[in-house]
């Protein structure tokens, strides 16, 4: 039954491994640089605000698809990033990173502001009269309370990400999504039995990854 | 509404530290703080009553700029409070603030809310400022819960840690906005007696509070505020024994008698 899945042929493993690391690279950039939108878009300073709000609807509306391809066709091909030089593989994969970050820390910032708004608006006045700064409030007080009540959702952002990882596969990076492409054209008469075998795979990324965060989300909650 | 002259009979201020001068403040339409001028002396201990939504709380919190005044002037220790910012800070870390709600930080333990300020903001060495800490916890009689959280503790507890964290910045003056409002009736004397024996060490204070038994104990001054504006300073003694104003009468005969 399982006959076309030759793993000699298909590098299935190799696949999911690139799409892990696109996911956790992009992971981490998107939380750091959702961070920074979501202090910039709760700071005093009016420009801050104002960019990191145009910022977060231009990204978060356009199609994913064109962030990804306009990394390829804009930022490689046609002004010549590599983002560190490499080949136009390695540049792919870098770049594709980028079009994920830039992406997805909008959806982080936005669910990290309604975390922000749940911290009750006494624990910041009771930081600024002790005669922190707007910096040190935020990371120091806010922040850390905003991100335990916002693990749950934090994991919804993570899993989208984990499953739009295989947008990339339009810009030729080779993660589970290409390798699906080639096998549906090399296997069309065990074409169910190929989608099933992807959609597994994403499963056993994203089933646990929903599973930890949530019981991680209840631990570090902060009780009042 | 009666217009009444306010009425002083507490002695001038010999060394004002805190100088609020005709102040006023706006929530929308609302009046709340009317030309407010009022002197705080270096040690003094003022206690300031009114009815609900008389403006005493707005009062409070203009002092450390958590409010921002529309008109007039506040200077702390000969300095005009700053506008946001550097300064601003530096200054409020001169200030301490309890508040109604506690507001400990809810995600640090009773010691590292004592130790926050003392590390971020005055930048003491870990040791001494842990040695403070627990000094400070122990002063207020509640060394035994320093690695528990605020959530697991009573709120008098929960108040005198918030004293413990407000003192550990060594303040020049100590705001109080009504600190045992939100306290089980059991829980406001062990506040209260923290405070009372702040007062006696010294510390200079302004107490918003309904306890009218530590206005009598621990006020140098008490200060009656109506309807935005200060009606009546006087002495505890004298203002309670006999009030001049007929706001202040009015307010005293409705808590005072049962």
């Amino acid at each position: 039954m399982f006959d076309f899945l030759d793993l000699e042929q298909y590098d299935l493993f190799g696949a999911f491994w690139v799409t892990v690391q696109l996911t956790l690279y992009s992971a981490v950039g998107s939380l750091v640089w959702g961070t920074i939108l979501a202090g910039m878009r709760v700071s005093p300073v009016p420009l801050m605000r104002g960019f990191a709000t145009t910022y977060i609807n231009v990204m978060r509306n356009t199609p994913l698809t064109v962030i990804i391809v306009a990394t390829s066709l804009g930022l490689y091909q046609t002004l010549g990033m590599t983002l560190g030089g490499g080949d136009s593989k390695e540049a792919g994969f870098r770049l594709a990173v980028l079009g994920f970050v830039a992406y997805t820390a909008t959806f982080v910032c936005e669910s990290l502001r309604s975390g922000i708004n749940t911290v009750p608006v006494g624990q910041a006045e009771a930081a600024r009269a002790l005669g922190l700064g707007f910096t040190q409030v935020l990371t120091l007080i806010v922040l850390p309370q905003a991100f335990r009540s916002v693990v749950a959702p934090l994991a919804n952002v993570l899993i989208a990400l984990t499953k739009n990882t295989t947008v990339a596969a339009a810009i030729g990076v080779p993660e589970a999504a290409l390798l699906m492409k080639e096998m549906i054209e090399n296997e069309s008469d065990a074409i169910f039995l190929v989608f099933a075998v992807f959609a597994f795979g994403f499963i056993v990324l994203t089933l646990p990854t929903g599973l930890l965060l949530g019981w991680v989300s209840k631990r570090v909650a902060v009780k009042r | 509404m009666t217009e009444v002259s306010v009425t002083k009979d507490a002695a001038p201020a010999a060394d004002p530290l805190v100088v609020l001068d005709n102040v006023n403040k706006h929530f929308g339409a609302l009046h709340v703080l009317q030309d407010i001028d009022l002197t705080i002396a270096r040690g003094e201990v003022v206690v300031v009553i009114g009815p609900s939504g008389s403006g005493k709380s707005t009062l409070c919190r203009t002092i450390n700029r958590l409010e921002t005044i529309d008109s007039g002037s506040i200077t702390i220790d000969g300095k005009p409070l700053p506008a946001e910012g550097r300064e601003l800070a530096r200054l409020r870390a001169d200030v301490g603030m309890v508040f109604q709600s506690f507001n400990l930080f809810a995600h640090k333990t009773v010691l590292e809310n004592v130790l926050l300020g003392q590390l971020k903001v005055r930048r003491t060495e870990k040791k001494l400022a842990e040695e403070k800490a627990r000094a400070l916890l122990d002063r207020v009689g509640v060394a035994n819960q320093a690695d528990k959280y605020p959530a697991q503790l009573s709120g008098g507890q929960q108040q005198r840690v918030a004293i413990a964290r407000a003192l550990a910045m060594d303040p020049k003056v100590m705001l109080f906005d009504e600190p045992t409002s939100a306290l089980d009736p059991e829980m406001i004397n062990e506040v209260l007696e923290v405070m009372q024996q702040l007062a006696r060490d010294g510390m200079t204070m302004v107490v918003v509070t309904h306890e009218m038994g530590f206005a009598r104990s621990a006020a140098n001054r008490v200060v009656f505020m109506s309807d935005g504006r200060i009606v009546e300073e006087a002495q505890p003694d004298q203002f309670f024994s006999n009030p001049r104003s007929d706001r202040a009468k009015d307010f005293l005969s409705k808590i005072l008698h049962h």
